[in-house]
């Protein structure tokens, strides 16, 4: 995804003074800088997280997985792990970061598996707090957290107590964007069952999930509101291409039929991925003027400074 | 046929002149060499039959019990295994209905018929199993159900004034339903079963298999075992009651390759190719639950329904129920259990 550039049209014209060039100079600039951004995923074991993420960004981040057995998990806390990839695409460089969330969920007593997470996100907005205070602000690295995809089980009849409890605890301090994971096991109808029921348990709960702006006057409303009426999107990845009429495409292979990843009318997968590039910069936003500005006016008060 | 075994094995502890009886299933003994030379037809085998219509008179008890997280099918599997609404999904459960905050065991009774063949089956939910953000130790309401129904019976069996027929309420059977994750079993998964193995028949089922590709199901079910075996869960059909090397030898092509069955369920039809079969629609096609290239759900209906079903009432009588009610002897002195008990202590939703 590509901002077009946007031609001036009175640049001769008298009177011009030329400030209406300015976002392309910003463009520019942004494009030539790169963008950071930092995703994080949580959910439990085997929900296909890892995989859909490949699918995202069609790259592989976990090349040497390791999975561990149960009896190992027994014994396992939550993990914080962060790969760092860098993708180029038509002169644009992105440097994403994902953060994965390994033990979460897994074990018999999970009470306690949202500490680490939240030590985490607040440790990130801890530095960035520090470095913002600090002299040398030239080369401040933005590690926060800008967007967390929350993975919810589609063998349940709704929300779990432990994504409740996580969503709530959560809400004030990153941008949820909750997904339905392996949404080729629900038939369509269960799909939306599914999915009203989730909406219905988040506004019960009172729980905040990243909300979409409102449309730009050049931005297609009406895509906006299908994107929105989608939410939460139930997705499917994978990593194997399978050959369609023709075509390899990404998909997976059953006995009764293919499903294909990128095909709207089998999936959420499209809408989750536009989402995301296209909203990465509010999602930045949100995560500062927001969920980081909470974090520091509670600090500092803390603090007394 | 109840009586039998039982009474053998006593005789043999208390007398060591007596060589201990040879420990069979009540059915007919195959013919042995030595009796090949009877002259004419003595008519034994009709005892078949005999037996066979007595069945048919009197019905049969089996008691089945499904657990597993919420979500997981349990209870559409139940009712596409009977062919009928016999889950608590059926009887006036809402959908909607919020998880219990600690595991309840709801247990349900329906009378379906056969082929002249009456069968009071139950089935015994456990809703609020592995739903909690705590299940430390959610297995302990299951566990003090399986022993009330051992309790029950024990108590009608030490009766003076016996009833004919007792009434079996013993769970024989009890599907536990592992998550399709394709990783591995969870913690949870194992805790259950170590601790309910030792009680009850259990049957490892995979369930909502159709998330999986075929290459996958094979993966996850080769793990699944590997983890069982490696953990010491002997699952039903359990290697140290195989009869005879016939036994052991079908009994290991299941537990080697069949099991755990990775199973889908649905109580709708649809028409594929002329015909109406049970199934999930889907935009990408249509998942047949009794197509065996799909998934193995008839497998595991012909297993527990139509091979197995005696074998798992036997089980639990000879071998579970035997346990417990030494157990109970022993703790009491070697004497019966006394008959005076308040009834608080058969607590169970019936």
């Amino acid at each position: 995804y590509i901002q077009p550039l946007f031609f001036c049209q009175f640049s001769d014209s008298a009177g011009y003074v030329g400030f209406a060039n300015l976002p392309n100079q910003v463009h520019r600039k942004s494009v030539k800088k790169g963008f950071e951004f930092t995703l994080m995923v949580v959910g439990e074991s085997g929900l296909g997280k890892s995989t859909l993420i490949n699918s995202l960004f069609l790259t592989d981040l976990y090349p040497e997985r390791y999975i561990p057995g149960a009896a190992e998990k027994i014994e396992r806390t939550v993990q914080i792990e962060a790969s760092t990839v860098e993708i180029e695409e038509r002169g644009v460089k992105l440097r994403l970061t994902v953060v994965d969330t390994p033990g979460y969920g897994d074990a018999i007593n999970s009470q306690d598996c949202f500490k680490t997470i939240i030590h985490y996100i607040d440790n990130q907005f801890e530095r960035y707090l520090h470095d913002e205070s600090g002299l040398n602000r030239r080369h401040i690295v933005d590690n926060r957290v800008h967007c967390c995809f929350y993975f919810i089980s589609p063998f349940g009849h709704g929300l779990k107590p432990l994504d409740v409890e996580f969503m709530k605890a959560l809400h004030g301090k990153v941008n949820i964007v909750p997904v339905i994971a392996k949404a080729d096991t629900l038939t369509l109808k269960e799909r939306e069952r599914l999915k009203r029921r989730v909406l219905d348990e988040i506004s019960e709960h009172g729980i905040r999930i990243y909300q979409l702006p409102d449309a730009d006057s050049d931005e297609d409303e009406e895509f906006k509101e299908q994107t929105r009426a989608s939410i939460p999107f139930a997705v499917i990845g994978s990593n194997q291409l399978i050959e369609v009429k023709g075509k390899k495409i990404r998909g997976r292979l059953y006995p009764w039929g293919v499903v294909e990843v990128e095909n709207p009318e089998h999936n959420d997968f499209l809408k989750l991925r536009t989402m995301l590039v296209t909203h990465m910069q509010d999602l930045q936003e949100v995560t500062q003027d927001l969920h980081y500005e909470n974090f520091r006016s509670e600090r500092l008060k803390r603090t007394g400074k | 046929p109840h009586a039998g075994p039982v009474e053998s094995k006593n005789e043999a502890t208390m007398s060591e002149l007596v060589p201990e009886p040879r420990q069979k299933p009540v059915v007919p003994m195959k013919p042995m060499g030595i009796n090949a030379s009877l002259l004419g037809y003595i008519g034994i085998d009709t005892i078949i039959e005999q037996m066979r219509k007595k069945t048919m008179k009197t019905g049969f008890d089996f008691n089945i019990m499904v657990v597993g997280q919420s979500g997981l099918g349990k209870s559409t599997l139940v009712n596409t295994l009977f062919k009928s609404q016999v889950s608590r999904k059926s009887s006036g459960w809402n959908r909607e209905e919020k998880i219990p905050k600690t595991v309840e065991i709801k247990a349900i009774g329906h009378v379906i018929e056969e082929g002249g063949v009456k069968m009071k089956l139950t089935v015994i939910d456990t809703p609020g199993f592995g739903d909690q953000i705590n299940n430390e130790n959610c297995w302990e309401p299951i566990e003090k159900y399986i022993n009330e129904q051992y309790e029950k019976f024990l108590k009608e069996e030490v009766n003076i004034a016996r009833k004919k027929r007792i009434p079996d309420t013993r769970v024989h059977c009890c599907l536990y339903f592992i998550s399709p994750t394709g990783h591995s079993l969870r913690p949870l998964d194992l805790e259950f079963m170590k601790h309910l193995s030792k009680v009850v028949n259990i049957i490892p089922v995979i369930a909502k298999a159709d998330t999986m590709t075929l290459e996958e199901k094979t993966e996850f079910k080769q793990r699944v075992r590997k983890e069982l075996e490696v953990n010491g869960i002997e699952f039903y059909p359990q290697k140290e009651f195989d009869e005879d090397l016939e036994d052991k030898t079908e009994n290991d092509k299941i537990r080697q390759e069949s099991m755990p069955f990775a199973v889908v369920g649905s109580d709708k039809e649809y028409q594929v190719n002329g015909k109406r079969v049970l199934g999930r629609k889907t935009p990408w096609g249509i998942i047949e639950v009794e197509n065996l290239s799909h998934c193995e759900f008839a497998l595991l209906r012909d297993f527990v329904i139509r091979t197995h079903l005696q074998d798992l009432k036997e089980v639990t009588h000879n071998i579970h129920y035997e346990t417990y009610r030494a157990k109970r002897l022993n703790d009491n002195g070697g004497l019966p259990p006394m008959t005076v008990e308040t009834e608080e202590n058969h607590e169970s939703n019936l």
